[in-house]
C-alpha cells in the first residue's frame, strides 16, 4: 500500500495543481517586484511588471538567474524579506568561486521539511521507522534536510552525519536503523565496509536508503541494494531552490515527482533559453512559488534531464523528472563530443568494474585525451595477460558505443583511486585552454 | 608433480616493482624464481617463492591483488640442445605451452624451466612417460 505524507496535495488533480501553481506565481511575481530590486531590474529590462504575469502560461517570460546571478547578489541581493523574519541560512558546497547563501523564514523551513517529510513517507517510513542521516549536517543542506523531514514523520532521527564509518556502522547495527540518507557514493562505501567485515544483506537491519545530492547510475542503484539488502531512493534538491526534496522517488524507481505545489519546473534548451515539451532532454529551471526569503524565478540548475507527466503507478500526480544525466558544467566535452561521466559509470558497471573510477581529460599536441583509470580487483585478476587484456579491449569498445569516442583504458592497483566519504571526485581536466 | 606460482598485478609505473621486492625483502620471503610480463599499461610479475602461503598472506595485507595457478618446474642440463629435449617430449604430446621461463640454480651445469599449460597434471604425466619428472618444489642447490 502506497503512504503519502500529504495525500490531498501528492495525489491532487491536474487542474489542481495547475489552479495552485497559477494563484501562487502570480503572487510570488508581486512578492518579488515588491522586494528584490536585482530581479525587479531584470524585470524592467524586459519592460514587464507584474501585471504582465497572470499565471503559469506567462512564465517564459520572466528572466532567468543563474549561478553567476546569485555570486553577484551575494551575499543580500536576492533576499525577499527583511532579516529580522529570516531564521537560517544555508550554504553551497562553493567548490568554484564564490559561495552562495541561502535564507529561510520559518515557513520557509516549515514547507522545506514537508517536502522531505513526503520523500521519507514514499520511501516507506513511518513513526516506527529509525532514520539514520549520514549526509553532513551544518551549511549543506543534506543533514538539515532529513533531520526536519524525519521529526515530522515521526522516525526516530539518529543524526550521525557523514564521516566516520566505524560509527556509522556501530549505530546502524545497535540502534536497527531501518532507513538511511546519505550520498550514494557513501552508501556504497558503507555497504562495501560492512561487507568486508562479513555482514551479508539480511544482517544489515536496513529496510531502505534515500541517497541524493551527487550523480549515480540506474546500475549504481541495483548495487547498493544488493549489498546493503534495501530499496535504494532517489531524492534531488539545490540549496538555491531549499535543498534536498524539491523532488523525490517513490515506489516505482523510475523518476522522482517534483513538489509542484512549491516548484514549476520547466526543461529548456540551454543555449536558446527556449522551453522544451515532455520528453526533451534539456536543462532544468525551478521557480519557487511559496519561498518567502529567497524566491528565485525561473533559476538555471545547470542538471540535465528529461521531463514526463506519464501517469505514475504510485498514485502521485506530480510531474516526475528523470535523474539528472549530468550537469551542463560537469558536461565534458572531449574531442567536440559531449560526455557526461555518468555515462561512463554505466559502461563500467555493465562489465563488472567496480563503481570507484578516475576520468583524466588532458590535451596532447591539440588533442583531447581521454583517460580512464579503473582499480584492478581480485575477482577480475587473473594469471592469463590475454585475458586481462581482451577485458580491456571490450571495455574500450563499450565506451565507444557509448560515447562515440576513443578512451584509453589503465588499470590501477586496488586502493589507489581515493575513496571519498562525501562528494566523489570523479574528473580531473588537464586542459589548459 | 606442479609447483604453486603466484601471479601479482603491477601497475606499469616507476617503482611498482620495487613496492613489491621490498615487501618480499621485509618479509623474509626468498624467491625461486621471477618473471614479469608487460601490457602497455599493466605487468604482471610471477614469482615462485619458499613459502606460498606466508606470501600470500602478506601480499593480501599489503592490497597487491594476486592469484596463485600451478606451473610444472623441470630440471634439465645447462648444455646446447637441453630444452630441445623437454620440448620435442611436450609437442609429442601435445602440449601447448602458454608461455615459459628458464632460470639458473646455484649448481653448475643445471638449468630450471618454468612451464605454464593449460592441464599440468595431464602434462606432467606426459613429461613422465618420456623419463622427464617434474619437481615437486623448487629446491634449487
Amino acid at each position: 500500500m502506497e503512504r503519502y505524507y500529504q495525500p490531498e496535495i501528492e495525489t491532487a488533480s491536474r487542474e489542481q495543481i495547475k489552479a495552485w501553481q497559477d494563484e501562487r506565481l502570480v503572487k510570488q511575481v508581486r512578492h518579488v517586484w515588491d522586494n528584490v530590486p536585482y530581479y525587479r531590474k531584470k524585470m524592467e529590462e524586459k519592460d514587464l511588471t507584474p501585471d504582465d504575469i497572470k499565471g503559469r502560461d506567462d512564465l517564459k517570460k520572466l528572466p532567468f538567474l543563474s549561478k553567476a546571478d546569485l555570486r553577484d547578489a551575494y551575499p543580500y541581493g536576492l533576499l525577499g524579506m527583511p532579516l529580522k523574519e529570516c531564521v537560517r541560512i544555508q550554504s553551497t558546497s562553493g567548490t568554484t568561486g564564490k559561495r552562495v547563501v541561502a535564507f529561510y523564514t520559518q515557513h520557509d523551513i516549515d514547507l522545506w521539511e514537508d517536502c522531505c517529510a513526503r520523500a521519507i513517507t514514499a520511501a516507506g517510513g513511518t513513526n516506527e521507522d529509525v532514520c539514520q542521516i549520514s549526509y553532513g549536517y551544518g551549511l549543506f543542506t543534506g543533514g538539515p534536510g532529513l533531520n526536519g523531514g524525519s521529526h515530522k514523520v515521526g522516525c526516530l532521527t539518529v543524526p550521525t552525519s557523514s564521516g566516520n564509518t566505524e560509527r556509522q556502522i556501530m549505530f546502524i547495527r545497535d540502534l536497527s536503523a531501518t532507513i538511511l540518507c546519505c550520498t550514494p557514493s557513501y552508501a556504497a562505501y558503507l555497504g562495501e565496509t560492512m561487507k568486508e567485515m562479513g555482514m551479508t544483506p539480511d544482517q544489515i537491519p536496513l529496510k531502505a536508503g534515500i541517497f541524493g545530492a551527487e550523480a549515480w547510475s540506474e546500475e549504481m542503484r541495483q548495487d547498493i541494494q544488493n549489498t546493503l539488502g534495501i530499496k535504494a531512493y532517489d531524492i534531488y534538491g539545490l540549496t538555491e531552490v531549499s535543498g534536498p526534496g524539491v523532488a523525490f522517488e517513490c515506489s516505482a524507481q523510475n523518476g522522482m515527482h517534483i513538489n509542484e505545489d512549491h516548484f514549476i519546473a520547466e526543461v529548456i534548451d540551454p543555449e536558446t533559453g527556449e522551453p522544451l515539451p515532455d520528453g526533451e532532454q534539456g536543462e532544468l529551471v525551478f521557480s519557487s512559488i511559496t519561498k518567502e526569503a529567497f524566491p528565485l524565478l525561473r533559476y538555471r540548475t545547470r542538471d540535465i534531464c528529461v521531463l514526463s507527466h506519464e501517469k505514475c503507478s504510485c498514485g502521485r500526480t506530480h510531474v516526475k523528472m528523470s535523474k539528472p544525466r549530468g550537469r551542463t558544467d560537469d558536461m565534458l566535452i572531449i574531442r567536440g563530443v559531449n560526455v557526461f561521466p555518468s555515462q561512463i559509470e554505466t559502461v563500467l558497471i555493465n562489465q563488472g568494474y567496480p563503481a570507484n573510477y578516475q576520468i583524466i581529460v588532458d590535451r596532447v599536441r591539440n588533442t583531447d585525451t581521454l583517460d580512464i583509470q579503473v582499480e584492478m580487483t581480485p575477482e577480475m585478476f587473473t594469471d592469463n595477460m590475454g585475458e586481462i587484456t581482451s577485458r580491456q579491449k571490450a571495455l574500450v569498445d563499450g565506451l565507444r558505443a557509448m560515447l562515440g569516442l576513443t578512451a584509453k583504458v589503465t588499470l590501477v592497483a586496488p586502493k589507489t583511486i581515493v575513496r571519498s566519504e562525501g562528494k566523489a571526485v570523479r574528473v580531473i581536466d588537464k586542459r589548459k585552454i | 608433480m606442479s609447483v604453486k606460482q603466484i601471479s601479482v598485478f603491477l601497475e606499469n609505473k616507476p617503482g611498482a616493482l620495487c613496492e613489491l621486492t621490498s615487501v618480499l625483502a621485509e618479509n623474509n620471503i626468498d624467491m625461486r624464481a621471477f618473471s614479469v610480463a608487460e601490457a602497455s599499461d599493466f605487468g604482471i610479475a610471477r614469482i615462485i617463492v619458499d613459502d606460498v602461503y606466508k606470501t600470500t598472506t602478506v601480499l593480501r595485507e599489503k592490497g597487491f591483488v594476486h592469484s596463485v595457478s600451478p606451473v610444472l618446474a623441470v630440471a634439465l642440463s645447462d648444455t646446447p640442445g637441453g630444452l630441445n629435449e623437454i620440448l620435442k617430449s611436450l609437442s609429442a604430446e601435445k602440449v601447448n605451452v602458454e608461455y615459459m621461463y628458464a632460470f639458473l640454480g646455484n649448481t653448475p651445469g643445471k638449468a630450471y624451466m618454468v612451464f605454464k599449460v593449460h592441464e599440468p597434471v595431464a602434462a606432467a604425466a606426459a613429461l613422465s612417460k618420456h623419463g622427464i619428472m617434474p619437481l615437486d618444489e623448487l629446491n634449487v642447490e
